[in-house]
């Protein structure tokens, strides 16, 4: 049982075993490059504050996905729930664009969140009542979140003095996040991310929902023999989860960008499914592995600027660290066993 | 006080970090929305960074940079880590240049297409193509036979719409039964939607097929069905050999160059900068032979014409699609004008979405 929580540091050390032997094949110093991958990126305040930054959305929407995963729910459409809570919060920032007033980015929050529920409700509703695979239907969403999304700033929410440019009014400074410090980007939401790891923590392990969502996760026939609204569950692990997505999607917009145009995010609601898995769906462990994630995305960036290593490395790193992660787990689960197979002989 | 100390906290800790990394080579950094291999947009921004290597200036590139949070990210540390000069050649990047610019002020910043110029250290470029446009339109003019042009747009911004509009009015010039027909894709890059674009162009009866997107599926798509088509951005004739009638290129280099060499020599100065045909920033592409060497002479001459500012793309009498006087004989349009283009001239189908 350790070592289950211990491969996930195996995966880590392989991935910069793998980048150096990549980096040294590309005919770069790797010790250099790992340098400037991931250490250079934190080496100051700025960097340790957009580290943080790049990390308060992964470890959101990672959260909220852990109670979906954890119940064998596979809601992969995240960055879709997250896309939905972005339009509806900014939709409401943008309600209110000439206005100042304290209660005005709490509603945004909130509104951004119910956005977000109500989008993960769409695939957990079909899935309780008429049987459609949650996978499916919630990865297509996001494609209509998005083109939904592109309507809106092109069309109707564009800003009136933007010469058309697809992209809305700058939100006013009430619904802005408060930043922590003069001149770094670090917001406020780093308190709602670390509210939901305290919170999921409390519900995963503290309260009978949590233990029925534990329960169905390991087998779904004992959570049916035992008793438990299987229904009922589904609908309340999409819901968390879609809130957690979308508070990460108004994160982003009241945050560092301030208004909504097309690209929201960078595949946050993607990227936090690796972020949940490295993490165990452990939300301490979601903490640390947002931290990985989001170091390999500004590595890429330092690599770039200093060595011009093509950025597209930090892709590769997040695919190595989920590929090494999920080997670790099957040489874990399984037993190799050479066998000494005589022919004709076929065991299974 | 607790305020300001951590103003002097932070201060402190980028000089640091700015006096670590920082030498007394001059530097230039490019922030590219595309990877360098797009053939088109950010293609030739490279192209122009190659030729500011090439005079012996070191340069730096970040390609793919989302335009969202990370830009602010990316040309923050291009300022931290001593670069002199950052050119940010996607609109999206208009906001965070500035913002990093006030938080920079000894280095100097270029912006492609925007209009937004907030701090002195801040001077913006964009190019004429317009003036590209009217010699396509004259061509298309001449070459179509169901006098249908096929229009694929991306966004309606002023510098879609003036770029249309300057097609469809030089078209008209040679042939007035004209008319332009198009879709928007609402993309710069995606090349299924623009093949699919220049498919529906084409079942519509456009025999000329022209584009305001980056991707090379368009004229790929008329290679195929037999029609004529224009390349964007950068030469694509290799990818549509026979159907390519010339391409508008947008050249960089001269531009990066003059302005890495001011930079690097002291002589830098905020600027709005718009070349066009004159100073090269848009250039030609070869003509195919198919068009005839008359049609050629003629295209050259107008070329010519328009570069020496003998003939202007935006020449009265202008209507718009309900008929009223946009630009009364005799006069031109004014830069003010072309800047805010935001309605079709007559002869375009359709409405601008909005």
């Amino acid at each position: 049982m350790a070592l289950y929580f211990f491969t996930p540091f195996i995966a880590i050390i392989l991935t910069i075993l793998g980048g150096g032997i990549i980096f040294y094949i590309l005919g770069f110093n790797p010790i250099e490059a790992l340098k400037f991958y991931f250490i250079t990126p934190i080496s100051n305040l700025y960097g340790l504050s957009e580290l943080l930054l790049k990390a308060t959305p992964l470890c959101l929407i990672a959260i909220g996905l852990s109670f979906c995963f954890k119940s064998n729910n596979w809601n992969i459409g995240a960055e879709g729930q997250l896309t939905f809570g972005a339009i509806v919060g900014g939709g409401v920032a943008l309600l209110f664009y000439n206005q100042e007033g304290f209660y005005i980015l709490p509603l945004v929050i909130i509104a951004g969140a119910i956005g977000g529920m109500i989008f993960a409700l769409i695939p957990a509703i079909l899935k309780t009542y008429f049987n459609t695979n949650e996978i499916l239907v919630s990865l297509m969403l996001v494609y209509v979140s998005k083109l939904l999304l592109d309507y809106l700033v092109v069309g109707p929410w564009s800003n009136p003095e933007g010469f058309n440019f697809p992209e809305t009014r700058q939100f006013s400074d009430s619904s802005r996040m408060p930043l922590l410090f003069e001149g770094l980007r670090i917001h406020a939401g780093i308190f709602l991310a670390l509210a939901a790891v305290m919170l999921s923590w409390f519900v995963l392990y503290k309260t009978y929902l949590g233990f029925q969502i534990k329960v169905s996760g390991l087998s779904l026939k004992t959570a049916k023999y035992a008793g438990f609204k299987g229904k009922t569950m589904i609908l309340v692990v999409f819901m968390i989860s879609g809130a957690c997505a979308g508070l990460a999607g108004v994160g982003e917009i009241t945050g560092p960008i301030g208004q909504l145009h097309r690209m929201i995010s960078p595949d946050y609601g993607f990227t936090a499914i690796i972020v949940a898995f490295l993490g165990r769906l452990n939300p301490f462990g979601i903490i640390f592995a947002s931290l990985v994630v989001a170091l390999t995305y500004l590595g890429a960036e330092t690599a770039q600027i200093f060595l011009q290593i093509p950025k597209y490395t930090g892709q590769v790193f997040q695919g190595m660290i989920l590929f090494f992660l999920l080997a670790s787990d099957y040489l874990l689960f399984f037993k190799v066993k050479i066998l000494n197979l005589k022919k004709n002989e076929l065991r299974y | 006080m607790y305020k300001n100390f951590f103003r002097y906290l932070i201060s402190a800790i980028f000089l640091l970090g700015f006096s670590v990394n920082s030498n007394a080579d001059f530097k230039v950094g490019f922030v590219y929305v595309g990877p360098t291999g797009d053939h088109g947009w950010t293609f030739q921004h490279h192209e122009g960074r190659n030729a500011v290597e090439a005079a012996g200036i070191k340069t730096t590139f970040v390609e793919s940079v989302p335009e969202g949070a990370d830009a602010e990210r990316v040309i923050r540390q291009l300022a931290q880590s001593g670069h002199d000069l950052i050119f940010t050649t996607s609109f999206g990047y208009m906001d965070p240049t500035n913002k990093v610019a006030k938080d920079f002020p000894n280095v100097k910043f270029e912006h492609a297409t925007g209009y937004k110029r907030e701090h002195s250290n801040v001077s913006t470029y964009s190019a004429r193509f317009y003036e590209g446009r009217t010699l396509l339109g004259h061509i298309a003019g001449k070459m179509t036979k169901t006098n249908t042009i096929g229009y694929i747009a991306s966004f309606p911004i002023p510098e879609v719409i003036r770029g249309i509009n300057a097609m469809t009015l030089a078209a008209q010039k040679v042939n007035p039964n004209i008319k332009t027909k198009i879709v928007w894709v609402f993309t710069w890059y995606d090349p299924g939607k623009e093949a699919e674009a220049a498919q529906a162009l084409i079942d519509q009866g456009a025999d000329v097929i022209m584009q305001h997107t980056d991707s090379t599926a368009p004229v790929q798509t008329a290679e195929k069905a037999g029609v004529w088509s224009f390349g964007q951005a950068s030469d694509m004739q290799r990818f549509a050999p026979k159907s390519i009638l010339t391409s508008i290129i947008d050249d960089w280099a001269p531009y990066y160059v003059e302005r890495a060499i001011a930079a690097r020599d002291g002589t830098w100065n905020q600027q709005d900068t718009w070349h066009g045909l004159k100073e090269g920033m848009v250039a030609m592409g070869p003509y195919n032979s198919a068009m005839g060497a008359d049609l050629v002479k003629e295209v050259e001459q107008l070329q010519k014409d328009l570069a020496s500012g003998k003939v202007h793309s935006f020449t009265g009498p202008i209507y718009d699609q309900k008929g009223n006087i946009l630009v009364a004989e005799g006069k031109v349009a004014d830069d003010g004008m072309l800047a805010g283009m935001s309605v079709y001239v007559k002869g375009v189908e359709g409405d601008i979405p909005k």
